[in-house]
């Protein structure tokens, strides 16, 4: 699929590689245009089938990455349980509940795209400055080896996801609670 | 690179016609059985044994007009019915129907499966919610609350045969199945699964295969009596067509799933010629038995529903998976 070596001189566009790159692209393209749906909608069930969009891109990336299992663990868990689990709270709401638009926070306008553009900066700056090493492959990618992996290289972050997760929930009950007693 | 390319535009040509023939026809099939177990003749007139009414019924529905009301939201209320028949197309690509015949079998095959298969229910709330009609709101909700509750036995279950199989390759699973009849995934004591619960396994499964493709008794989604028709209320025309076929091809493929999960795929019950027929031959028996259940049974109440899930259900098959887990380690 993707060759490990570094490519010194831009492919063909139809050559093997050139195509790979417009995947690439189209995969990047319709993650970005997700997001900005996703951000810039009026309606909230709109903003979620742009978010829909958004993981789907991502999750071609992963694809991309050779990594099927991780792609496939996107769209099961960012598509087929975040985003439904997202339309099932706007649809216990009021159902046309229209997103708030205008300026609202000292931090929208100016604040905002000045902090925008220096993340931009200084990831660009990261990624064209860095040495990136090309690793032929550090295993076969199997869940085997994921779930070894998990369990004993990276147990602290595996350890570390649930605690976050449980905090997440203790939180979504605490604000359930506040609401409950009002 | 070119034959690769062919192998592609092969594979999804005969992906999409599989689906829309087998959704096609098991309309016809269910709406025989159906005049059959009501004792009254059903579609008959259209060709021998009423043969002709598909494709009849295909060229009208693609002949009328469609019909956006309005208020609707105009791309969502569009982009839902062929998101209602996508994740089966996209399920078709790995789903092995024989040795041989399979467009791509990866190694993740399970659970490229079920993650798309678990994209379907987003269909359900973008007709439900673009419709602007409160019934098809009512159903939306519905059937958010009913996927999510029968996805996760669904889910645990699943995970019960991947741990016997260790491995997630859908064509590695029937290659252990595929001695003899006493080594399916289904019966419990030859083959690889020396456990005892594989048949609460099957039933769980089987059960949450017809919630979660909104079969009756479960299809409160679509509830005539009391929510004229759900979601898919507003829709006239090939976007009410295109629902139907997603319903049936969901169908096929939660009959696929459990023919390969359970009952050893394409080998034949005494090990003599394997082959696809075997496995059409048991897919069409589960299709018919969704077909029987649906017009045997009543339907449940979305309470019911939802306790049957959430109290039944999902500790039933967390028990079972604590169990399967043991008895491996064990044996």
């Amino acid at each position: 699929m993707i060759s490990s070596t570094p490519i010194a001189a831009p492919p063909a566009l139809f050559s093997a590689d050139g195509l790979v790159g417009v995947i690439f692209l189209v995969m990047i393209g319709v993650t970005i245009i997700g997001g900005f749906i996703a951000c810039n909608s009026e309606r909230l069930v709109r903003a979620v089938a742009g978010l829909i969009v958004c993981f789907v891109g991502v999750a071609g990336l992963y694809y991309f990455l050779n990594s099927p299992f991780v792609a496939m663990m996107q769209v099961l868990i960012y598509v087929g349980a975040v985003a439904v689990t997202i339309s099932f709270a706007i649809m216990l709401a009021a159902p046309e509940e229209q997103k708030k638009i205008g300026v609202s926070g000292p931090l929208v306008g100016p604040f905002g795209f000045g902090t925008a553009a220096l993340i931009a900066g200084g990831f660009s700056v990261l990624a064209i400055r860095t040495e990136w090493p090309v690793i032929a492959k550090i295993n076969d990618g199997s869940i085997k080896k994921i779930g070894i992996q998990l369990l004993t290289d990276y147990s602290m972050v595996f350890e570390l996801i649930s605690i976050v997760l449980l905090i997440a929930i203790i939180g979504a009950l605490v604000i359930a609670r506040v609401e409950r007693k009002n | 690179m070119s034959l690769t390319l062919l192998n592609v535009i092969f594979a999804v040509v005969v992906a999409i016609a599989f689906a829309a023939a087998n959704a096609a026809y098991l309309v016809w099939a269910e709406r025989r059985g159906a005049a059959r177990i009501q004792r009254r003749p059903g579609p008959n007139i259209n060709g021998p044994f009423g043969l002709l009414q598909p494709p009849l019924d295909g060229i009208k529905l693609m002949a009328k007009q469609l019909i956006i009301p309005g208020g609707a939201d105009k791309v969502l209320f569009i982009a839902a019915p062929v998101l209602a028949m996508y994740p089966a197309i996209m399920s078709f690509v790995t789903i092995p129907f024989s040795d041989t015949i399979v467009a791509h079998n990866i190694n993740v095959g399970i659970l490229m499966i079920f993650a798309f298969a678990s994209t379907g229910s987003m269909s359900l709330i973008f007709a439900g919610w673009s419709s602007r009609n409160k019934y098809s709101m009512m159903s939306a909700v519905r059937a958010v609350s009913q996927s999510v509750a029968y996805e996760i036995p669904m889910l645990i279950t699943t995970i019960t045969v991947v741990m016997i199989a260790g491995s997630m390759d859908l064509m590695e699973i029937v290659h252990q199945q595929s001695r003899s009849i006493l080594h399916w995934n289904i019966f419990p004591l030859l083959g690889k699964s020396h456990n005892l619960l594989m048949p609460a396994s099957f039933l769980i499964f089987f059960i949450c295969t017809l919630a979660e493709t909104n079969r009756a008794p479960f299809d409160l989604g679509e509830a005539e009596s009391e929510l004229v028709a759900g979601f898919h209320t507003e829709y006239g025309s090939m976007g009410f067509g295109l629902f139907f076929m997603g319903e049936y091809a969901n169908i096929v493929i939660g009959a696929c799933m459990t023919t390969i999960l359970f009952l050893g795929g394409w080998s034949c019950p005494f090990g003599l010629f394997p082959g696809v027929w075997w496995f059409l031959l048991k897919l069409y028996l589960l299709i018919a038995t969704f077909i029987w259940i649906r017009w045997t049974f009543p339907r449940t109440t979305i309470y019911g529903l939802l306790n049957l899930s959430w109290k039944i259900l999902i500790p039933l098959s967390l028990v079972n998976l604590l169990l399967t887990a043991g008895l491996i380690k064990v044996f």
